[in-house]
Formats: structure tokens, C-alpha cells, sequence
């Protein structure tokens, strides 16, 4: 048996401990939030949150992935994860949306552990988040923008 | 050729006198244009000539609740464009709704009900603005005659407002939802008594919002996905959640063509959750929209199913697959090289090429090659069938929902009444999801589950490795320039294999569709030109990706119109201004393009002055002449495609070490009238991050038929630190011209733009895309 807390609500599974943390989320607890772009932890779009940190699910065993996971449907109950969401709606920054739930899930993660980050340190902590429609110039500004905010509060 | 003859083009050409006419007097403007595409869509042209048409009943499209919500049926596919956003902001915007209390609802497969819903070609908004705002406005005046009635007074003397009708002379009022009953009582006014509101009275139709190159000086509409997006709640294709689902991957045929010889599944049955494996059929080639066919492992959930397909033996018969199984693209390209130099069948002519060539000054000639890309949506393709008593439902991201139907139809054998089909959310499609195959492969799978929903998952690998590749090209130029550096003679030669062989035997040469996007319709001012398409045969699965054959011809024709320009040692801007030429309207058919993107060429020809103010724009916002430190260039490209008009200017510096740094990328747009310019930005802004990658990083290859790229790690597309430090979008104002396309123009200048930049930063000639590591 696998234990997972997802959101603060306990899981247990009855899955092979090498299932990816991914495949558990959606297919398993079923929540679709989380998405599959690569399986090799190049395109970021399985971002979630493993005690704080960014991580690829779909590359993370649910052998280790013990501690508090977050997903994108954890983040409106975040206070840096909510202002994030509010800044992409604000700068209409997705196109198809697909791959936001893991950019949300990754700037947040980075936010909250520097909360007004270099514009370069930006583009490197995003590089692992690929998005297909091309929209990382509103990413990048909607990062700026809730660090500017934080900046000014 | 066929289509070029006299008796056309007169005809044409008077129609056109007659059209201009109308449109002259300023006044009669929106009433003039108003009825010409009222006319152009009863004709072969437009949304009239797509099959389904189109649909401006206001039953079909717009329901409002007795609460008031205003639900729109939005009948195209959402794929990151933005459509369910716009299509319900235009027909909001007409009928008067608060924009806080429209919703938006997707259609299923039902091309008779809904009108045309193949989602490409960007033609959703300049095929559905006309009918969308004449079923609003036949929406609201049901509404004003329902209040009118029920208030005892003449029609006229009531009016619409936000969300409700009012009678100012007695100062009542009822609301949207009070009167949403009687109004559907009523009968569907007929086109002749619509009146659309004047622009003066329009809230968000053509009104920038939201970011604007860098800052928000005004909020945008809210999007219509966009809540849902942000917080996970967005269903997309592997999002369908239905009770019992199985979960199923395909092992495929590593060569097109090939086939199952052999399978030993003995070790995949035996990973935890695997539940069955099974063969599916493939089909001969030409393969269209049908399976590759291989074999589907079924399972409790993905992952399972991948690890049970990593575990199967299969043997493949490569003698199936024919020649397809010699390909290889190093070998391909040199043998479409060779035969460029050799004269292929004439597509245009004007003056005598050959002979202009030879008595050139200076001669300039140069060879250009473009590889296989693989669109690569972010969400890979995805399905889910469930197969009942003889009746299917399918839940899909698809551009082509009534492809989709035939396609389970047919491989059930059952008819198309019996086939539901549900489209959600597209995570990216670029033509990828154009083509329904996985969604018939999960029929295939599902026939064998009665009852029992089947969701046919792709890997990345599946999605590089069996896409539909955008073709390999092959083009080859020559001017001649006099002695003060002006053109002569242009003689072009294009290869590459053709979408048709999808369909049909492959007949080795350019469709008419193909050559007209931006081939024949080179719209340069020399006295002779060639243009010219020797044969190149297919060996993979070519299919569109985002603006096709564009790409290639761009590419090709700016990085040479530069090419030129170097050689007469003048500036790129001004001689590209020169090359095309004063002011003046090409018609298709005097180019030979009976195409156009399926509009009339009457009210869509190619426009020189629009082409010039794209590129004066740009360049003009780039600060086009100012110096640049060394290591660092301006480049400029353009491009008319889907009857839109594009021009981009790239700011960039390559170091040393061969890395590309793009300072700043301009991009003037001209799509004639805006709907919703928040959105036209985005798709600009994401046109030149991906053709970004179509420089420098994006390439398949093939050996012995196999893909040599599998995944991001081989397969390379834009990242954060590859989009461009600033990014400018500049919207011509343009609202007389006809509608033109928005999801694909802005993509195929921006190769070749960053190429000329590379080349100005550099000297060094990109003439092999992508430029990968050719400056280290
Ligand atoms: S799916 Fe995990 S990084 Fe791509
Ligand atoms: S918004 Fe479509 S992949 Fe990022």
C-alpha cells in the first residue's frame, strides 16, 4: 500500500511502488490537473509541489514521493499560488492552457522560495517548462508582475 | 495552369470593377460590405464553399436562460487561439449581454446542425463573424419584439441595452432572462430585417484590452477558459474521466507502411495491471486519417500500459512498407538537390527567364532546405471511444470533428448516426489533430470492450515518431540583376512531397492549395519570372502543420529576396520595397492561383500597399538602420498568407561560442478588421516564439524509415530562454479590407527573419534549417 497526501487529503493506493507519482495522481486519485507532456522530465507539464519543492511527477516513483505533494488544484489555497493565478488571468497569458497548470506550479514554487527574483533567475528556473503556443513572454511577465507586487506591499 | 485563362480573368476583373464601386462612397461602406459577404458566402467562395457551410440560425448558437445567462454553442475548436473567447464576445457584443454572465458551450460532431467545424485554415472568425453577429442580432431584436409586446407599444420604440430592453418613453425595463421565453416564441426574423449595431455602438468588438506589448492599460474580457485553466479545472482529451475506463497505448510500425509479422506478448501480460494485448489492423497506403496499425497493450491505467508495451516482442514485416523503409533524409535531400538543377513542371511564367538569366550583370543563385518537423501540441494525441449496443461515443481534442465521425464510422462499419463525437479542449492541435487516426484506433481498441470506455493514450515518442510530418523541401533560386543592382529575371524551383499522397497514389508534385501558399503568389515586380515544381515523392505520412507549405516558400523566397539585396549592395528594406514594386492589387488568377485560401480574389487579392505598410511598420518600430554593436544584427522578413499580411524584424547577437540571443523581435500584422486584437496578439507573440524554433532547433530525420527523434531531449522546441528579451506586436488598423486569417500568418516570415538577422550579426548564409550548431 501507497500512502499520499495530495492537498492536505490522505491517499492509499494500491499500486506498485515504481508507478510514477503522475500516472497515480491522474489515473489512480483521479485528479487531471496534472498533466503528461513528455514522461521524461523535459517539459514540466507534471509539475507538482513535493514539501515545497518543484518537482517532476512523472519522473518522481510514489516510493518517494512522501511528504506533502500540491497539485495546481491546491493552488487557489495558496497565497503566492492564488496571486499567480490572478497575474496569468490579468496578462491572458495561456493560449491552449495545457502546459499552465505546470508554469503555474513552478513559478510559484519559485516565488515563494525568492519572492522578487531576477529577471534572469526567472528564465532559468522556467527553462524546464516547455510551452508549445509560445507564450513565455506573458509568463515571464506575470511572474515580474507578482513579484512587483510583492515588492510594493 | 488551367485555371489561368482569359475568359476568367475578364470576368473577374469587370466583377471587380463593379464591387469597387460599391465599396468607394464612405457611407455606404458597412452597408456595401455587409452585402458582399453576404454574397460571397452564397458563392464557391468562403464559408459557402466549405462543406456544412455555414449556420446564422440564433436557435443554434445562443440560448438564454430565464436567469439570464447567455449560453453560446460554440461550434470550432478551442486549440489555444482563443476562439471560444472571441466567436462568444462577437455574438455577445451584438445582442447586448453582459460579458459577466455569457458562458460558452461546446458543440459535439454535427456538421448539418452547426455548419462547417474543421478548425483550420485559420478561418474560424473570418468565416463565422458574419453569421455569429446575424444570429445575435436576430437573437436580440426576438428579444426587443418580446418586450414590446408584452409593453403594447411599437417595436421601434423600445431598445436593446446591456443584458436587458428598454422603453425610454415610459422608463420600464425588462431583463434578458424575463424575457427569454416569450423571445424564443417568437419567430426568427428574416436576414433582410437584420440591422447590426453601428461600430459606434460595439463594447469589445476590434477594442484592445488586456497586455499590450509590455503594459495593461485597460483590463481584457475575462476569457472564457481562462478560470478553469489557472486553477486545473480545464478538461482536456486525457481529462475525460468516466467510470470503468481501461487505459491503452499502440506499439506502431517504426516504418510507414510496415506491419505486424509477428508478437510475443507473454512477457507484457505479465506486468501488474496489463489486461489484454491485441493486434490492430493497419491500412494500405495511401494511409489518409486510418491507424498505422501495431499492437495495443490494455490496462488498469497508463502507466501499466506503457510498461506493458515496453515489454512486448514484436517482429515487423519492413517489406510491407516498400521503398518507405530505404528513406533517409541525408540521402533525400541530396537527391532533391540534384534535382533542382534540372527544369521542372512550369507553374508560372512571365518574360524569358532563361535568357534574361544569362544577360545578367550579376547573378545570384542559391539553395535552401527546410527538414520534417512534428507539430507537437503539448498534449499529445489522446482519445476516449466507448462502444455500446452498436452505437459509439468518442470523447476527443480534434480539429476535425466530422473527420472523426467518418473515421469510427467507417472502421465499425456503422453509420454516422450512431457515432457521437464530444470535443474538448485541444492542448494544442497545428494541424496534428486535424487528422482523427488515434481517435479511430481507440474505436478499434473499444470494439473489443463493449461497454467499457477505452482512453487510447499517446506517448511523446508515438507523437515525434508518427506524426504527420510537415514535408521536407527542397527550393532552389536564381536571379539576375542589371548592373545597378534591379531585378530581372527570378527563376524558382520547388520540391517536396505532397499532402495528396495522404490520399491518393502521391503524385509527386505540389497541389494547387500547396502551391498557392506563397509560391505561385510571390508577389515580387520582375519582369521575368519562372516559378517551377520538379517531382518529389513521399516516404513518410506528410500532413499540415501550422501555415504548411508557407513555411518552406517563406522561408526560401525572403532569405534570397536578402540574398539579392546583399548582392546590389543596398539596403534589404529598400530594395524588398523596390522588388515589389508600386502600389497595386494582384489578382490570384493573374498568378495562376485559383486558390486564395478558398476566398473570393476579388475581395481578398494580393494587396502590394498592405504588404509595404507591414513592412514599413516593423521596421519602422524596430529603429530598422540603427547601428549595432558587432556580433549583432536586424533582420527582416515578410509574408501574405491567409490573406493576412505579416512582416517581422529580429534584433540579434550570436556569440562567439555560436549562441543566438535575441534581443527583440517587431511584428506588424494586417488582418484587415480585428475581432478580438487581445487575442490576434497572442497568436502573433506565439507565431514568432515557435518559428523561433523552426531556425534554430526543430528537426526530424529519418534512416532506414525509422524517426531518429523521440522526445524534447532529441526533438527540440523554443524554451523561455530562446523567446526573444522584448517582444512587440504592431496591429495595422485596418477595418475596410476583408477579413483575413489570424492563427497561421504570423508564423512563416519568422524563420527567415531570424536567419537574415543571423546572417547581418554574422555574414554567415543560413541555407539549412535549423541552424542547430552551423555558427559554433
Ligand atoms: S511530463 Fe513530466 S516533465 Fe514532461
Ligand atoms: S499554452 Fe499551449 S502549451 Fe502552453
Amino acid at each position: 500500500m501507497i500512502n499520499l497526501t495530495i492537498n492536505g487529503q490522505q491517499h492509499e493506493l494500491d499500486i506498485p511502488d515504481n508507478m510514477p507519482l503522475l500516472w497515480a495522481i491522474r489515473d489512480v486519485v483521479g485528479m487531471k490537473g496534472t498533466k503528461f507532456g513528455c514522461g521524461i522530465a523535459q517539459c514540466g507539464a507534471c509539475t507538482v509541489h513535493l514539501n515545497g519543492v518543484a518537482t517532476r511527477s512523472c519522473v518522481t516513483p510514489v516510493s518517494a514521493a512522501t511528504g506533502e505533494i500540491t497539485t495546481i488544484e491546491g493552488m487557489a489555497d495558496d497565497p503566492v499560488g492564488k496571486k499567480v493565478q490572478q497575474a496569468w488571468l490579468d496578462l491572458g497569458v495561456a493560449q491552449c492552457g495545457y502546459c499552465q497548470g505546470g508554469q503555474i506550479m513552478n513559478a510559484t514554487a519559485l516565488l515563494k522560495r525568492t519572492p522578487e527574483p531576477e529577471t534572469q533567475a526567472i528564465v532559468d528556473e522556467m527553462a524546464g517548462n516547455l510551452c508549445r503556443c509560445g507564450t513565455y513572454n506573458r509568463i515571464l511577465a506575470a511572474i515580474e508582475r507578482v513579484s512587483t507586487e510583492e515588492a510594493s506591499s | 495552369m488551367s485555371r489561368f485563362n482569359d475568359t476568367l480573368l475578364l470576368a473577374n476583373v469587370s466583377r471587380r470593377g463593379i464591387l469597387k464601386g460599391m465599396a468607394a462612397g464612405s457611407a455606404l461602406l458597412l452597408a456595401a460590405r455587409w452585402d458582399l459577404s453576404w454574397a460571397n458566402e452564397q458563392a464557391q467562395f468562403g464559408a459557402g464553399a466549405m462543406p456544412g457551410g455555414w449556420v446564422d440560425d440564433p436557435n443554434v448558437f445562443i440560448h438564454i436562460n430565464t436567469d439570464g445567462i447567455v449560453t453560446f454553442i460554440n461550434n470550432r475548436a478551442e486549440m489555444g487561439q482563443g476562439i471560444r473567447t472571441s466567436l462568444a464576445m462577437v455574438a455577445a457584443d451584438e445582442l447586448g449581454a453582459d460579458w459577466e454572465q455569457v458562458r460558452a458551450q461546446q458543440a459535439n460532431a454535427d456538421q448539418e446542425k452547426y455548419g462547417n467545424q474543421n478548425t483550420d485554415g485559420s478561418r474560424s472568425m473570418r468565416h463565422w463573424y458574419d453569421p455569429i453577429r446575424r444570429a445575435a442580432a436576430a437573437a436580440r431584436m426576438m428579444l426587443e419584439q418580446a418586450a414590446a409586446n408584452q409593453w403594447g407599444v411599437p417595436v421601434h420604440e423600445v431598445q436593446a441595452e446591456v443584458h436587458k430592453v428598454v422603453h425610454p418613453a415610459s422608463g420600464r425595463e425588462l431583463g434578458f432572462g424575463e424575457l427569454a421565453n416569450a423571445a424564443s416564441e417568437r419567430e426568427v426574423p428574416n436576414r433582410e430585417a437584420l440591422v447590426l449595431k453601428p461600430d459606434s455602438a460595439l463594447r469589445f468588438i476590434g477594442k484592445e484590452s488586456g497586455l499590450i506589448n509590455g503594459d495593461v492599460k485597460s483590463a481584457h474580457p475575462k476569457a472564457i477558459d481562462g478560470e478553469d485553466i489557472v486553477t486545473g479545472k480545464a478538461v482536456f482529451g486525457a481529462d475525460v474521466d468516466l467510470e470503468g475506463t481501461l487505459y491503452a497505448v499502440i506499439a506502431r510500425p517504426p516504418v510507414y507502411g510496415a506491419k505486424v509479422k509477428s508478437v510475443d506478448d507473454s512477457d507484457a501480460l505479465n506486468v501488474t495491471g496489463v489486461n489484454r494485448v491485441l493486434r490492430i489492423e493497419g491500412t494500405d497506403q495511401p494511409g489518409a486519417f486510418n491507424p498505422l496499425g501495431g499492437v495495443a497493450v490494455v490496462a488498469s491505467n497508463t502507466w501499466a500500459a506503457m510498461e506493458g508495451r515496453r515489454a512486448l516482442k514484436i517482429e515487423w514485416d519492413l517489406e510491407a512498407a516498400g521503398d518507405n523503409a530505404n528513406y533517409t533524409t541525408d540521402a533525400y535531400r541530396k537527391a532533391l538537390e540534384e534535382a533542382a538543377q534540372s527544369p521542372g513542371k512550369v507553374i508560372r511564367q512571365s518574360g524569358d527567364v532563361d535568357k534574361a538569366l544569362e544577360e545578367a550583370a550579376t547573378r545570384v543563385s542559391a539553395t535552401y532546405y527546410m527538414p520534417h518537423m512534428a507539430q507537437a501540441p503539448m498534449e499529445p494525441p489522446v482519445a476516449v471511444v466507448r462502444i455500446t449496443e452498436g452505437k459509439a461515443e468518442a470523447w476527443a481534442p480534434i480539429q476535425n470533428p466530422r473527420a472523426t465521425r467518418e473515421g469510427i464510422a467507417a472502421a465499425l462499419g456503422i453509420d454516422q448516426e450512431n457515432v457521437t463525437v464530444h470535443q474538448t479542449l485541444l492542448g494544442g492541435g497545428f494541424g496534428r489533430k486535424s487528422k482523427p487516426d488515434f481517435v479511430t484506433e481507440a474505436a478499434r481498441v473499444a470494439q473489443h470492450f463493449e461497454g467499457q470506455p477505452i482512453k487510447l493514450q499517446w506517448s511523446r515518442e508515438d507523437d515525434i515518431q508518427h506524426a504527420y510530418f510537415h514535408a521536407v523541401s527542397v527550393d532552389h533560386l536564381d536571379a539576375g540583376l542589371d548592373s545597378g543592382g534591379n531585378a530581372t529575371s527570378w527563376r524558382h524551383r520547388t520540391l517536396s512531397p505532397s499532402i495528396t499522397s495522404l490520399f491518393a497514389p502521391d503524385p509527386e508534385h505540389k497541389a494547387e492549395f500547396e502551391l498557392g501558399m506563397g509560391f505561385n503568389t510571390m508577389p515580387f515586380n520582375i519582369p521575368s519570372i519562372r516559378l517551377e515544381n520538379p517531382p518529389a515523392p513521399a516516404h513518410v505520412r506528410i500532413g499540415w502543420f501550422r501555415s504548411v507549405y508557407n513555411l518552406p516558400h517563406a522561408w526560401a523566397i525572403q532569405s534570397f529576396a536578402h540574398e539579392m539585396a546583399v548582392a546590389a549592395g543596398k539596403d534589404h528594406r529598400d530594395y524588398v520595397l523596390e522588388l515589389l514594386g508600386p502600389d497595386r492589387q494582384v489578382h490570384n488568377l493573374t498568378v495562376g492561383d485559383g486558390w486564395n485560401y478558398g476566398e473570393d480574389p476579388d475581395l481578398h487579392p494580393i494587396d502590394i500597399a498592405r504588404m509595404r505598410r507591414v513592412i514599413e511598420r516593423a521596421t519602422d518600430e524596430a529603429g530598422w538602420g540603427r547601428e549595432t554593436s558587432s556580433g549583432r544584427g536586424l533582420g527582416l522578413a515578410f509574408h501574405h498568407s491567409f490573406v493576412s499580411y505579416t512582416a517581422v524584424v529580429f534584433d540579434a547577437e550570436v556569440s562567439d561560442e555560436g549562441e543566438v540571443t535575441i534581443h527583440r523581435a517587431d511584428i506588424a500584422f494586417d488582418c484587415g478588421p480585428q475581432a478580438n486584437p487581445e487575442r490576434i496578439r497572442s497568436q502573433m507573440e506565439g507565431s514568432v516564439v515557435m518559428g523561433i524554433g523552426v531556425a534554430l532547433q526543430s528537426e526530424v530525420t529519418f534512416k532506414d524509415g525509422v524517426a531518429q527523434q523521440s522526445n524534447f531531449d532529441s526533438y527540440l522546441i523554443p524554451r523561455m530562454p530562446n523567446a526573444p528579451k522584448v517582444l512587440r506586436v504592431h496591429l495595422i488598423d485596418n477595418p475596410n479590407d476583408a477579413m483575413g486569417g489570424v492563427g497561421e500568418p504570423g508564423f512563416p516570415p519568422v524563420a527567415p527573419a531570424l536567419c537574415n538577422a543571423i546572417y547581418a550579426a554574422t555574414g554567415k548564409r543560413i541555407r539549412r534549417l535549423p541552424v542547430g550548431n552551423q555558427l559554433s
